[in-house]
């Protein structure tokens, strides 16, 4: 394989962000392969949730004093970022919440749950959804009678959208895909899934944990109604996520958490609501993390997502070549990657995952190894387990070259 | 340095290469079967006691990593000839013991699901016949 002299991204000068990947692990330069769980963070973001507390920390919204101000400005600065990292027309159709899973269950609870569903309702979902993307629409079947289908995934990878057309009726109300998979890396035609669900009056929900990260979102082009993702999995804090909301969607859904912040006037026995997206912010917020979370978004701005993208295609492709031609060694998902992420799930004949992985982190090499969260799609393929790595912005290709030499001494110890 | 070596040593291989005891087992007096839900990994165990309440048979079923298929093996030539009441009892330590290996907390729940599942037929059926 032809190893280009140099990346599109300014790699060393990345990596040097990072104050983790400074550190060794069993003597060894830290290998981190397992950003789809979570990634690392540049000490930008570091920077930004220290400096929050330690220079403005304060209540959002309420304080009258400076340091109320100064926090409540950064906080919804973040929001302002966040809305224009995803092509958003107002901040206001920007909810945080503490994670993906949790902008996912508020649609489940808040629009389908307690919203306008009614029994017999259909509620059309993928096979290769992540846990977060089936379990809340689990609780809209048993409390509100809805029933649920799923699209098929074909064996390379791909969703089987003429099944999509199928499934696709006047009972769908709502559709709900991830925009890329966590385990085959498949990018999925959202935009036209979308287009297809309103043609039979269906709303669209996006799971972009696994894309917001890694590629260049418009919401006004993919025009999804919801769309969910968290911070950690961009560079930023944990317990800081995002569900961007067309503002007649976020209208229609009801809040999760009754409490402060969220109401207008409380009465004894009832309140009147705030504004989308306040509604459903109840309760003080992580403040530090959406901080953090704007940082992450800085950071990300500066290097371009057109960039980001165009290098993890590259170390993809290179894995793809690399890996997934080592004899006794089977690639998931597809093998173009252009509709493919930076996510390379994989196993080796004889070798059990979680050995794998025990292996690999004794070369430093974290990768992850299990089901990832998506037991319906290892069914679907007849898989236990597979090994999985993914790329980000801090890994290059000397990173898949350890992974490489690391999958030989796997072979060896099973051969 | 740690090496691979350290954790799959010649006898975890070994058992996991060529387990001892392994298949289904007609007549087993006991019989239980779990996963780790954490990783998949599958484990059954088949124990026949005979008339002096010693395991005279054992066998296991399963799939999964190494460490806990190799777990199961070595946990069979443990168990046999013993009387119940010592299989019962075996603690976590013998095992691990027996295994020779340092395990992270993650492994470690790889190393004892053939424990919990053997733990697991001798109870059930004591409750079933209570
Ligand atoms: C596709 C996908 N959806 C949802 C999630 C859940 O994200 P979180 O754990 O941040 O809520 C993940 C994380 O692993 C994911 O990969």
């Amino acid at each position: 394989m032809a190893k280009p002299a140099k990346m599109l991204l300014n790699v060393p000068a990345i990596k040097a962000d990072f104050p983790i990947l400074q550190r060794k692990v069993r003597d060894r330069r830290l290998v981190y392969l397992d950003s789809a769980a979570t990634s690392q963070k540049p000490k930008q973001v570091i920077d930004a949730t220290t400096d929050f507390y330690s220079r403005y920390n304060a209540n959002v919204h309420r304080a009258i004093y400076e340091l109320g101000e100064e926090a409540t400005r950064e906080y919804e600065g973040a929001r302002e970022k966040v809305a224009a990292f995803i092509g958003a027309k107002s901040p206001n159709e920007i909810v945080f919440t503490k994670s993906t899973t949790e902008s996912l269950n508020l649609v489940a609870y808040g629009y389908g749950l307690k919203g306008k569903l009614q029994k017999g309702d259909e509620i059309l979902g993928t096979v290769m959804e992540h846990h977060s993307n089936h379990v809340p629409w689990h609780f809209v079947k048993d409390h509100k009678g809805a029933v649920l289908k799923y699209v098929d995934v074909s064996d390379d990878g791909t969703l089987k959208m003429e099944q999509y057309d199928e499934l696709l009726t006047k009972r769908t109300k709502i559709v709900t895909v991830a925009l890329c998979s966590n385990v085959l890396g498949t990018i999925n035609p959202v935009k036209e899934i979308a287009k297809r669900a309103h043609e039979v009056g269906a709303v669209c929900v996006v799971d972009a944990a696994q894309a917001a990260p890694h590629m260049p979102i418009d919401v006004q082009d993919l025009d999804a109604d919801f769309l969910a993702f968290s911070g950690h999995k961009m560079l930023g804090p944990t317990g800081i996520g995002i569900l961007h909301g067309k503002p007649e969607a976020l209208e229609a859904t009801e809040p999760l958490l009754g409490g402060g912040e969220m109401i207008r006037e409380v009465h004894l026995g009832r309140a009147s609501w705030n504004d989308v997206p306040y509604r459903f912010e109840g309760g003080t917020p992580n403040i530090a993390g959406a901080i953090g979370l704007g940082a992450a978004v800085d950071y990300l701005t500066n290097l371009g997502m057109e960039s980001v993208r165009a290098h993890e295609m590259e170390i993809t492709q290179y894995a793809l070549d690399k890996i997934g031609r080592i004899n006794g060694v089977t690639t998931y998902g597809p093998k173009d990657v252009k509709k493919k992420a930076g996510v390379l799930a994989f196993t080796i004949d004889n070798a059990h995952p979680h050995d794998v992985a025990s292996i690999l982190d004794v070369e430093g090499i974290c990768i992850r190894s299990g089901h990832h969260c998506a037991q319906p799609l290892m069914e679907r393929y007849d898989l236990p387990a597979t090994a999985r790595a993914s790329f980000y912005v801090y890994n290059d290709l000397e990173d898949v070259d350890v992974l490489a030499a690391g999958i030989k001494k796997v072979q060896e110890v099973f051969a | 340095m740690p090496a691979a070596s350290d954790l799959y040593q010649e006898q975890i291989l070994d058992h996991y290469k060529h387990p001892k005891n392994k298949g289904p087992l007609p007549g087993a007096t006991f019989s239980a079967r779990d996963t780790n839900p954490l990783c998949g990994d599958e484990v059954a165990f088949h124990l026949k006691v005979d008339r002096s309440q010693r395991v005279s048979d054992v066998r296991f079923e399963g799939r999964g990593c190494a460490i806990s298929q190799a777990s199961a093996s070595m946990l069979t030539t443990m168990l046999k000839g013993l009387p119940l009441s010592e299989a019962e009892a075996l603690g976590d330590d013998a095992l691990v013991k027996k295994l020779g290996i340092s395990l992270s907390a993650v492994r470690l729940n790889c190393a004892l699901l053939p424990l919990h599942v053997m733990r697991l037929a001798v109870r059930e059926k004591k409750a079933a016949s209570t």
